[in-house]
């Protein structure tokens, strides 16, 4: 169709090669490790009893509400170590769900659960904040999470 | 490139810089917002006389994102395909004014709305959060306006192909048309979800919506209404700077592909900006992701062209040694300093842009303020600097005015102070957003949260950046009102690259519509049939609206 300079074909052999590394890093680590997870409401148990789960040796579920401008419950022990599998959901608008210095961050949507598993190796407070904007209160929309000693 | 006209005929001229003032009313208003917004966050400010802080950040968003942008655009277009294909008819230039006075009242009903406090939903106005119907009817109009004037381009244009069977068209004519066709078909997004659910539900037609089908269309426009930004840089960067620094451009067919690229590859990407929500396969998710990597291919074409150019025309000039050729650029000349600092800045924004659009990176980043400065990399600097530099002769050449001296030292100054608040302001926003810190919202500590506690400092790094890159908005808007109205009259040239000697002959490949329309559509029903279905299918009970602030 066209020719290109040499040097052209080189940059963009390079270029476009890291992005297709890139990518095959991304593929890996979205398929092969998991690292997302997101389910529909109908996939999950319901929210009667918001809060921290056993569910096996060092495995637990936190089930959380999101509403304007809360999350219920508004402050999580988690024993240090401990693997959980984190469900948030809404009861109005959308919300955010993140915890501050980890991975754990969601789009809460109506209808839908949000889903994330996180290890939490490291003592100390944590703090659980709405990233979207909800409304006049959306700043004040927080939690805590405090991992403590098993 | 020759056969066009040298300067742009007077009506014409005027339907650009209506347009153009618009824009620059935009500026001076959202920039104003955006000063209030950083003292704000600093938490050493409130907003006086219970001002709330989300009905300011609607009006940044609304009129920085939205406004300005649209405005220039479109102002800019109707000028360069004015001036490369020649005057418009009476015709098409009557359906631009329509499309500038659509998109002017839509803009003005929409403030009106927001102003009064009736519309805190941002500009992305997520659902099931519900603003006064007339929001979102004030925004229909602005986007039937663009299509009214994107229709007019195209007119244009087709009057020039049959005037000239069997040629390529004028470079700049080209750019035009394919970037109001992206335009248009990733705005048909917006507009359903706007016409379909928004409009009806907020009449209160229907009671409920479905959010994830409202969240994906507006994202399915989101997207691509970045590129919609960017391609008018690009043109400018392409066709005008080569020209503006006495040099040719590098290849005309190379500028054309990175263009189609855009074209095809911009659109079917929009789950990018939902990755980490429910409801998407994550499959699904990942196709675009890969998607959204192609996008990157025509920018690192541009990033060499520009500065094979750049190279080119040093070495005409007699540079040696690697890096000889970039002392020989005219780096006192506002109209090629401004732009290219903003293609500098494009390089870690680029890179920022590829973390975002990475999965698992993007889970860190995601809602945070850390996509806040990505997006004032882009915009706020990359793009707008190139709308300042061209601002600099474009206003001049349609007012029959010329640049002084002192203004352009002035216009390199602000470049300067713009370089230097963004740097504060971005830099700060990046580093808080890794911490945490959230986007789009007004200042908190969360209940002395001690992490909380660590973001202040940015965030008063972050009022002080945007207090230095408001003294910028009062220097482009002292600049812009002497070239408009007070500057010494005279002859600016509208600058129209040529292509150098050695570059390949174009092909008409490019032009062939058919082809490239009909990929990009292919490719986003690929993306997007399936999970659409899939949305809809299982879709939990639709949302009552919401007001809550």
């Amino acid at each position: 169709m066209m020719h290109m300079h040499k040097y052209e074909k080189i940059w963009l052999f390079f270029g476009i090669g890291s992005l297709f590394v890139f990518l095959a890093v991304l593929g890996v680590g979205a398929f092969a490790q998991g690292t997302q997870g997101i389910k529909k409401v109908d996939e999950t148990p319901p929210f009667n009893q918001p809060g921290l789960v056993k569910k096996g040796d060092n495995e637990y579920e936190l089930n959380m509400i999101s509403t304007a401008f809360a999350y219920i419950p508004n402050e999580v022990e988690i024993p240090k170590g401990a693997k959980v599998t984190i469900n948030v959901t809404t009861k109005d608008v959308i919300h955010g769900f993140q915890i501050a210095g980890t991975n754990v961050n969601m789009m809460v949507e109506p209808g839908y659960v949000s889903s994330y598993t996180q290890t939490f190796d490291k003592v100390g407070e944590y703090v659980i904040l709405c990233n979207e904007y909800c409304g006049a209160g959306h700043h004040l929309m927080t939690a805590k999470v405090k991992v403590v000693e098993q | 490139m020759m056969n066009g006209t040298w300067k742009v005929d007077a009506r014409d001229g005027k339907l650009a810089m209506a347009h153009i003032y618009v824009a620059f009313v935009a500026l001076a208003l959202g920039g104003l917002a955006g000063l209030l917004q950083v003292l704000v966050r600093s938490g050493k400010f409130e907003l006086p006389a219970g001002i709330s802080y989300y009905t300011i950040l609607t009006t940044h968003g609304v009129l920085l994102g939205l406004v300005l942008t649209t405005f220039f655009i479109i102002g800019f277009q109707f000028a360069a395909i004015s001036r490369t294909a020649g005057t418009l008819s009476d015709r098409i230039r009557f359906w631009g004014w329509v499309g500038f006075w659509l998109m002017t009242i839509g803009t003005a009903i929409t403030a009106f709305y927001i102003l009064i406090g009736e519309a805190s939903v941002l500009y992305t106005f997520y659902a099931p959060l519900q603003a006064h119907a007339g929001f979102y009817i004030g925004l229909t109009l602005v986007v039937v306006g663009s299509w009214i004037s994107g229709f007019a381009t195209f007119a244009h244009y087709a009057k020039w192909k049959k005037a000239h069977p069997g040629q390529v068209s004028p470079l700049l004519t080209f750019m035009s048309v394919v970037n109001m066709i992206l335009w248009l078909i990733c705005s048909l997004g917006v507009a359903a979800t706007v016409l379909f659910q928004f409009i009806p539900w907020s009449l209160g037609y229907v009671d409920r919506i479905n959010v994830l089908v409202s969240r994906t269309l507006f994202w399915y426009f989101g997207h691509p209404l970045v590129y919609f930004w960017l391609l008018p840089a690009y043109m400018i960067w392409y066709a005008i700077i080569p020209k503006i620094i006495g040099g040719k451009m590098f290849s005309d067919s190379l500028a054309r592909m990175s263009f189609i690229l855009f074209l095809i590859f911009s659109i079917p990407v929009g789950f990018h900006h939902q990755l980490v929500e429910p409801g998407i396969d994550p499959a699904w998710k990942y196709l675009q992701v890969v998607l959204t990597f192609m996008v990157v291919i025509p920018s690192l074409m541009t990033a060499f062209s520009m500065f094979a150019t750049f190279e080119m025309y040093g070495r005409s000039k007699g540079a040696t040694g690697l890096f000889g050729w970039l002392r020989k650029l005219p780096w006192g000349d506002a109209r090629f300093f401004a732009p290219f600092i903003g293609m500098l800045f494009f390089i870690p924004a680029g890179a920022g842009g590829l973390v975002n659009a990475s999965h698992q990176l993007n889970q860190v980043v995601h809602n945070t303020i850390w996509v806040t400065g990505h997006f004032h990399l882009t915009l706020a600097t990359t793009v707008v600097l190139t709308f300042f530099g061209a601002a600099y002769w474009l206003i001049p050449h349609l007012t029959g005015r010329v640049m002084t001296k002192a203004m352009n030292r002035l216009a390199i100054i602000q470049t300067i102070v713009w370089s230097i608040g963004m740097i504060f302001m971005s830099s700060a926003m990046h580093f808080a957003g890794l911490l945490g810190a959230p986007r789009r919202s007004a200042f908190s500590t969360y209940g002395d949260a001690p992490q909380a506690l660590e973001w202040i400092p940015y965030q008063i790094a972050q009022a002080v950046g945007g207090t230095i890159l408001f003294i910028g908005i009062i220097l482009v808007l002292i600049i812009v009102t002497n070239l408009a109205f007070f500057a010494p009259k005279g002859e600016t040239e509208f600058p129209v690259a040529e292509v150098a000697e050695q570059a390949e002959r174009t092909p008409l490949v490019f032009e062939n519509w058919t082809l490239w329309i009909g990929i990009a559509v292919v490719l986003i029903l690929i993306a997007y049939t399936v999970p659409f279905i899939d949305m809809i299918q299982n879709a939990p009970p639709g949302s009552k609206g919401f007001k809550l602030w």
